[in-house]
C-alpha cells in the first residue's frame, strides 16, 4: 500500500473499426494510484476522455479477477504486460514506476481480427473447441463419479492444462501467431483423463486441423508459456505433437488397450 | 395479464414429489422435439447446461450471449466448490441433510419441494461433470476429494483447486460447443437480449442487439429460457463481473414477469477490502479459506502493531467466541454481520481500517506450508497481487461485499415464470436459496436447473403446442419492441450530458450500499426510495454517451444496463422496506435478537414477495406466495 | 402462439460467423502421410526427424574430419572406407550413395517444411505489431533459425563445390581430402566463411536439438532438463570440433603434406 501518486504516459492503439485505419494516440495520465489495477487506470483515462468529449478506449474486460479471459492486450511489447503469470486485470500499477511510458496495442493475429481499439474477435478459439474439445457424453447416463479412480498426478496434470482461461495471450505473444498452447491445453486436459480416451485420436486430429485453419505454427520459442496468465506449460504442446503423430498411426479399434 | 399464481408444487411426500411430477407432466415425443424452437439467453452454468441438454434431446436451440465467447460467463469466477449429497466421506450426509441445511441456511424462505429436488439431483451433477472430464480434486487413491464449507457440518463440497466454477463452466461450455457441432445449436455471441416479446399471453421471442454492428433484431421461438445471472452490480461495487447486469430479467419483469424477493442480496464475508476510490470491483476470495483460517481483530481499538506482533491474548477470535459450534464456518450472512459489527466498533485493521484478519498461520503450522499451498495457493497469489502483501507472512484482510442475489424472477416448480413460455434458471430466478445461499450451492443450483430440471419440465409446456409455429418476427409485437430499443439507443446518444455512466452508477451504488446493504432500517430505506428517482432523473437528463450505435460502443451498452439498475434498484429497496423482519441476507436493524441475530417473523412474512411491474413511476403490485414448511420446521437459526 | 399462415418476410438473422478468415484449408483427403505433412504439426515432425538425420551427419562428418589430426593417411583412408563400405556386401559406393540420397532427401524436406512453415506463419500475422516487441523467452537462437539456416545452406553449397566437387578449389585433387581441406582452409577468406557458417550452425543446433524433442513429443518431466543440456552440449561440441580446423590450419599446426603416392598435387609443390 502506498499513497504516492504516479504520472504515466500512455500510448494507445486507436482504431474505430476493422476496416478503418488505426494509429497510436498518446495521453498524459497524472494521478495514478499504485493500488489501481491496469484496467482501473484505463477506466480513469476513459472517464477523463469522456469529460473532454472524446470517445473512450474500447477494451474487453469482465471479471477483473483473472479468470474469465476477456481482457488482454500488449503492454510495452509483452502480452498482458511485464508481470509473469498475470492477466492484465490483475496487473497493478505498483509494478510500474512514476514517469513510465506505456504503449498498449491489441493482440495481432489473423485468427483474431480487430473489432475496435483494443478489442479483437477470438471466436476462432470457439471453432477449435467446437471441432472436438469435449467429451461426448450427453446429460444423464453418467456412471458414478468414483467409478473410475483417477490417479492424483493424472488429475493434477489435467487440471494444470484445464486452467487455461482462453485469453489469447499465447497467440499474441507467439512470433508465429500460433495457437498451440491454447489448443494443446484444451486437448490434453481431456486426453490425459480416462474419460477422454474414447475420442482421443479423433479429437486430436480435429482440433489440430481446426487450429491450423486460423493460426500459425509452433516453432518452440516458448513465448506463449511466458505470456500465459496461468503459466500453462509447453509440455502440453509436446504431448499434443505426440498424440497427433500417434493419431495418424493408431489402429483405432484397439483404443481400449491404450488406457493410460 | 392475469395469470394463475400457482407454484405447481406436486402432491405427495417430499421424497416422491419430483418423481411423481416427472411421471405426471407431459412429454414431447423424441421425433417431435425438433419441431420446437427454444431460445436460451445466457451461457453461464445454467444457460450452457440447459442449451446443451435441450439440444441433445432434439430441440432446436438458439443461444444468445453478450460475451465474445460463451465461456466467459461469470459462473467462471466461482472458486470454492459445488455441494452434492454423495456422502463419500461417510460423515452422515444424505439428500435430506443437504435439503435441511439449504432450507435452514436460507432462513426458511425457500420452497421445500424445490430445495429437496435440488438436493436429489445434486448427486447426478457430480457424475455428469466427472464424465465430461471436469478435473475435480482427487485423493491419492484416485477417488474424489471433498472439503467442508460454511453452513454445513459435513464435508460434501467437490472442488477443482480454487477454480471450481471455471472447470464446471468449461464442462458446460464444451457440452454447448458439442451441441453447436453436432446438434445444430445456433450460437449468437456478442448479442445482447434487450426485450421479451409477449403476445396473446405467451412468450413469443426476444429482441436483441448485435453489439458489434448495433443492429437490433428479433428472434422468435416456442419458449425462451433466461439464464442471465443476478443483479449484484446494482451496488456498483460487488464481486460480480463488470458486465453482469439485470437487464434481461428486468425487461422481462417490465413485460409482466413477477420479480421475487429482490431484497435478498448476499454479502460475502471474505472479500478483499477496497483500497481507494478508483476501485472498480471487489474481489472475492473463496469462503473455503474459512476452513483453515481464523478470523480475528485486535482487542484494542486502533492497535497499530503489525499482526504478528499482537499476542494471542490481545486478539479477539470473534466468530469462535460468538459461535462456538460452527466457529469460523457460520453461514455467510452471520459472518458478514459479525465482521461489520467489529469494523463499525472501530476494531478494523488495514490502512483504511476497513477489514478484519483472516489468519491461516495456525493451519500452516499444523498442516505444513505445502498442504496450505496445495489448497489455497492460487487464492494466496491472487491476494498478494491485489493487496501487495504476502499472506504466508501477513494475515489477509477481509471485508464483506455484495456477492450473490437470491432474489430473481418468480418461477414455479417447472422453473417457468408467470409468463407462459418464459423459463428462468440459475441466479436469475429466485427459487432455491431463500433469503440466504449457502456456499458451494450456486454452482449446484445452476447446473441442476440446466442439466436435470428444465430439460424435463419444459416438455410440459411445449407438448400442447405441437403443430404451432412461432410467431413471425414480422409481427407488430416484435416491430414495436424493436422500435422501442432503437428509440432508447437514440435517446441515450442524444442526451450529451455532463456525467459519465459510471459516475451515475457509482452514485446509485453508494445509495444502495449505504441504505440497503448489509444492514437496513426503515429510515435508510425510505431515504433510498427518495434518492433513487432523483438519480434516475439526472441520468436521463445529464448522462454522456459518446460515439455511435453502428460500431462497438461499450458506454452505450453500459448506459442501457445502468438505466435498468436505476429502475430495478427502487424495487429492491421497496421490497426491503416492506419486509418487516430480518432473514438471511435481509437484515433490518429494527428486527434483531438481543445478541444481534436476525429476527424472523414467520407469522407474517413466510411468503415469497412477487412484484408485478406497473410502470416506472408507479408502485408495483405485490403478490404473495405463502411458503409452507411440512418437513423442515422453521426454528431460529442458531450456529452457536 | 398463433399458427401464422404467412411466412416471414424478414430474413431470420443467422448467427454471426467468426470473422477470422482461414489462413489455409486443410483438405482431409489423400494418403495419410500427405495429410500428416499438410498439417504444420506434421511439418514440425518432419523438420525434427530430418533435423535428427542431419545432426547424425554432422556428428559423423566431424568424427571423420577429426582424423585429420591423426595423420594424412588416416583421413584419406577414411575417405576411401566411406566409398568402400560395407565391405564386400554391396558394390562399391552403393551404400555411400544411398546414404547421400537419404541425406539429400532429408535436407530437401527440412528446407521445404521450413519454407512452408514460414509462409504459413506470415499469413498468421498479416499485420505486424506496430510497437516494439519485448521477447521474454524466445532467445537469439530460436528467433534466427531462418537466417542461421540460410547461412549454413549457402555455405554448404560452397563447401560441396570446394571440397566434394572441387569446382571452387583450383588445387582440388580427387582422393586426397587431407590436402584439399588444408589447402582450402589456408585461404583466410574461406577459413573465415567456414567459421561464420559453423557459428551459425551451432546456433541452429542450439535451438534445433532442443526443439526437436518438443516437436516429436519427447517430453517427460524426468528428462526435460536434460533436453536443454543435450542441445547445448551438442551444439558446443560441434562448434569446438568444427572450429578447430580453420584455427589450427590457419596457425599452421596442421599443414600440407606431400603425398607418398601419385599424383603429385600442386599445393605440395608450393
Amino acid at each position: 500500500m502506498s499513497n504516492a501518486s504516479m504520472r504515466i504516459t500512455l500510448t494507445v492503439w486507436r482504431q474505430a473499426s476493422a476496416d478503418a485505419g488505426g494509429g497510436f494516440e498518446t495521453y498524459d495520465v497524472p494521478g495514478v494510484s499504485p493500488d489501481m489495477s491496469f484496467l482501473e487506470m484505463l477506466d480513469v483515462v476513459n472517464e477523463r476522455l469522456m469529460h473532454d468529449g472524446k470517445e473512450p478506449i474500447a477494451f474487453d474486460h469482465d471479471c477483473r479477477e483473472g479468470i474469465c479471459g476477456a481482457c488482454g492486450f500488449m503492454i510495452n511489447g509483452q502480452a498482458h504486460g511485464p508481470e509473469r503469470a498475470t492477466a492484465t486485470c490483475q496487473l497493478h500499477m505498483r509494478k510500474f514506476r512514476d514517469g513510465d511510458h506505456l504503449t498498449i496495442e491489441p493482440w495481432r493475429a489473423a485468427g483474431f481480427p480487430l473489432v475496435k481499439d483494443l478489442i479483437v474477435d477470438r471466436t476462432a478459439f470457439d471453432r477449435i473447441i467446437e471441432s472436438g474439445g469435449y467429451v461426448s457424453v450427453g446429460t444423464g447416463g453418467a456412471p458414478d463419479g468414483n467409478l473410475i479412480p483417477i490417479p492424483k498426478p493424472v488429475a493434477d496434470a489435467a487440471m494444470d492444462a484445464a486452467a487455461c482461461i482462453g485469453c489469447g495471450a499465447c497467440v499474441a505473444a507467439c512470433p508465429n501467431g500460433a495457437a498451440q498452447l491454447f489448443t494443446s491445453a484444451k486437448m490434453q486436459h481431456l486426453n490425459l483423463l480416462p474419460q477422454g480416451q474414447a475420442e482421443r485420436w479423433d479429437r486430436t486430429v480435429n482440433m489440430v486441423e481446426s487450429m491450423e485453419t486460423y493460426f500459425g505454427s509452433c516453432t518452440n520459442h516458448r513465448e506463449c508459456e511466458a505470456a500465459c496468465p496461468k503459466s500453462i506449460s509447453i509440455d502440453f504442446i509436446a504431448l499434443m505433437n505426440k498424440d497427433y503423430a500417434k493419431a495418424q498411426l493408431k489402429q483405432r479399434r484397439l483404443i481400449g488397450q491404450t488406457f493410460p | 395479464m392475469t395469470m394463475a399464481f400457482d407454484a405447481k408444487i406436486p402432491e405427495g411426500p417430499l421424497e416422491e414429489k419430483w418423481d411423481n411430477h416427472r411421471f405426471q407432466i407431459k412429454l414431447v415425443n423424441p421425433a417431435n422435439k425438433r419441431r420446437f424452437d427454444v431460445i436460451v439467453v445466457g451461457t453461464g452454468l445454467a444457460g450452457a447446461s440447459a442449451a446443451a441438454s435441450l439440444a441433445e434431446l432434439g430441440y432446436n436451440v438458439k443461444v444468445v450471449t453478450f460475451h465474445d465467447s460463451p465461456r466467459r460467463a461469470h459462473s467462471i469466477a466461482a472458486q470454492g466448490g459445488i455441494n452434492a449429497a454423495k456422502n463419500y466421506k461417510n460423515d452422515g450426509d444424505s439428500i435430506y441433510r443437504l435439503f435441511y441445511d439449504t432450507i435452514k441456511g436460507g432462513d426458511y424462505r425457500s420452497r421445500e419441494a424445490n430445495v429437496y429436488r435440488l438436493a436429489q439431483v445434486s448427486v447426478d451433477i457430480i457424475d455428469q461433470c466427472v464424465a465430461q472430464g471436469v478435473p475435480f480434486a482427487r485423493e491419492y487413491g484416485g477417488l474424489l476429494d471433498n472439503r467442508s464449507f460454511g453452513g454445513a457440518q459435513v464435508s460434501r463440497t467437490f472442488y477443482a483447486r480454487g477454480q471450481t466454477g471455471q472447470q464446471l463452466l468449461l464442462g458446460a461450455y464444451q457440452a454447448l460447443m458439442r451441441g453447436v457441432h453436432s446438434y445444430g445449436i445456433q450460437l449468437y455471441p456478442r448479442t445482447e437480449m434487450l426485450d421479451v416479446v409477449v403476445k396473446d399471453g405467451r412468450t413469443a421471442g426476444i429482441v436483441c442487439r448485435d453489439l458489434n454492428t448495433g443492429e437490433v433484431f428479433s428472434m422468435s421461438g416456442h419458449a425462451v429460457v433466461l439464464a442471465t445471472g443476478g443483479y449484484g452490480n446494482a451496488f456498483y461495487l460487488s464481486t460480480n463481473a463488470k458486465n453482469s447486469n439485470v437487464t434481461a430479467a428486468w425487461r422481462a419483469a417490465k413485460k409482466g414477469a413477477y420479480f421475487a424477493n429482490p431484497c435478498y442480496t448476499q454479502i460475502h464475508p471474505t472479500c478483499i477490502p477496497a483500497s481507494d476510490e478508483f476501485q472498480s470491483k471487489l474481489t472475492l476470495m473463496s469462503e473455503s479459506l474459512r476452513n483453515d483460517g481464523r478470523v480475528w481483530v485486535p482487542n484494542k481499538m486502533d492497535d497499530t502493531r503489525s499482526p504478528d506482533q499482537i499476542p494471542e491474548d490481545d486478539r479477539d477470535y470473534f466468530l469462535e467466541r460468538r459461535y462456538p459450534a460452527f466457529g469460523n464456518l457460520v453461514p455467510r450472512d452471520v459472518a458478514s454481520r459479525a465482521i461489520k459489527h467489529e469494523v463499525d466498533a472501530g476494531r478494523g485493521v488495514g490502512p483504511l481500517k476497513n477489514g478484519v484478519y483472516l489468519d491461516l498461520s495456525e493451519a500452516t503450522n499444523r498442516l505444513g506450508h505445502d498442504v496450505i499451498e496445495e489448497r489455497y495457493g492460487n487464492l494466496f497469489e491472487m491476494y498478494e497481487r491485489i493487496a501487495g502483501e504476502d499472506p504466508y507472512k501477513v494475515p489477509m484482510r477481509i471485508y464483506p461485499a455484495i456477492h450473490y442475489t437470491m432474489g430473481g424472477l418468480w418461477v414455479d416448480y417447472n422453473l417457468m415464470s408467470n409468463l407462459p413460455g418464459l423459463f428462468v434458471l440459475g441466479e436469475a430466478n429466485f427459487s432455491d436459496h431463500g433469503a440466504n445461499r449457502l456456499g458451494a450451492s450456486a454452482l449446484m443450483q445452476g447446473l441442476a436447473d440446466g442439466y436435470f430440471v428444465l430439460p424435463y419440465t419444459i416438455g410440459d409446456y411445449l407438448a400442447p403446442l405441437l403443430g404451432t409455429t412461432p410467431l413471425s418476427v414480422d409481427d407488430p409485437a416484435f416491430a414495436a419492441a424493436e422500435h422501442a430499443i432503437d428509440d432508447q439507443v437514440r435517446r441515450l446518444l442524444s442526451i450529451n450530458g455532463k456525467k459519465t455512466v459510471d459516475e451515475i452508477h457509482r452514485e446509485l451504488g453508494r445509495v444502495l450500499w449505504d441504505n440497503c446493504g448489509m444492514a437496513r432500517t426503515e429510515q435508510s430505506l425510505s431515504k433510498a426510495l427518495a434518492e433513487i428517482p432523483a438519480i434516475r432523473e439526472e441520468f436521463w437528463k445529464n448522462v454522456c454517451v459518446l460515439g455511435e450505435n453502428e460500431s462497438r460502443n461499450q458506454a452505450l451498452e453500459k448506459a442501457g444496463r445502468v438505466a435498468d439498475f436505476l429502475e430495478f434498484g427502487e424495487l429492491m429497496v421497496l421490497d426491503a422496506l416492506r419486509r418487516n423482519e430480518s432473514c438471511g441476507g435481509h437484515f433490518r436493524e429494527e428486527y434483531q435478537t438481543e445478541d444481534g441475530e436476525a429476527l424472523r417473523d414467520d407469522e407474517h412474512y413466510a411468503y415469497v414477495a412477487a412484484w408485478e411491474f406497473k410502470g416506472v413511476d408507479n408502485e408495483p403490485e405485490l403478490h404473495k406466495e405463502q411458503l409452507n414448511f411440512e418437513y423442515a420446521h422453521p426454528s431460529t437459526r442458531s450456529y452457536k | 402462439m398463433a399458427t401464422t399462415a404467412t411466412p416471414p418476410t424478414k430474413p431470420v438473422k443467422t448467427p454471426p460467423v467468426t470473422p477470422a478468415r482461414p489462413i489455409r484449408k486443410l483438405v482431409p483427403n489423400g494418403p495419410p502421410i500427405l495429410r500428416f505433412y499438410r498439417s504444420s504439426v506434421g511439418k514440425k515432425w518432419v523438420m525434427a526427424v530430418t533435423g535428427l538425420m542431419l545432426m547424425g551427419f554432422v556428428v559423423f562428418h566431424l568424427i571423420g574430419n577429426l582424423k585429420l589430426y591423426l595423420s594424412k593417411e588416416e583421413i584419406n583412408l577414411y575417405g576411401e572406407a566411406l566409398r568402400d563400405m560395407p565391405g564386400h556386401l554391396l558394390p562399391r559406393t552403393v551404400l555411400l550413395w544411398t546414404l547421400r540420397s537419404g541425406l539429400f532427401v532429408a535436407f530437401v524436406l527440412h528446407l521445404h517444411s521450413a519454407y512452408s512453415l514460414t509462409m504459413i506463419n506470415r499469413k498468421a500475422r498479416p499485420q505486424q505489431y506496430q510497437s516494439r516487441r519485448d521477447y521474454v523467452a524466445a532467445d537469439f537462437a530460436s528467433r534466427t533459425m531462418r537466417w542461421t539456416g540460410i547461412i549454413v545452406l549457402l555455405y554448404l553449397v560452397f563447401h560441396l563445390m570446394d571440397l566434394t566437387w572441387g569446382t571452387a578449389n583450383s588445387e582440388w585433387v580427387r582422393g586426397d581430402p587431407y590436402n584439399n581441406l588444408v589447402y582450402s582452409l589456408q585461404r583466410p577468406v574461406v577459413a573465415l566463411a567456414y567459421a561464420v557458417a559453423n557459428i551459425a550452425l551451432a546456433f541452429h543446433l542450439y535451438h534445433g536439438a532442443w526443439s526437436m524433442f518438443q516437436s516429436m513429443g519427447i517430453n517427460n518431466p524426468r528428462i526435460n532438463k536434460l533436453r536443454r543440456s543435450f542441445a547445448t552440449a551438442f551444439a558446443g561440441l560441434i562448434l569446438v570440433g568444427n572450429l578447430s580446423f580453420p584455427i589450427l590450419i590457419q596457425l599452421h599446426v596442421v599443414d600440407l603434406q606431400c603425398p607418398h603416392t601419385e599424383p603429385t598435387t600442386a599445393p605440395c609443390k608450393a
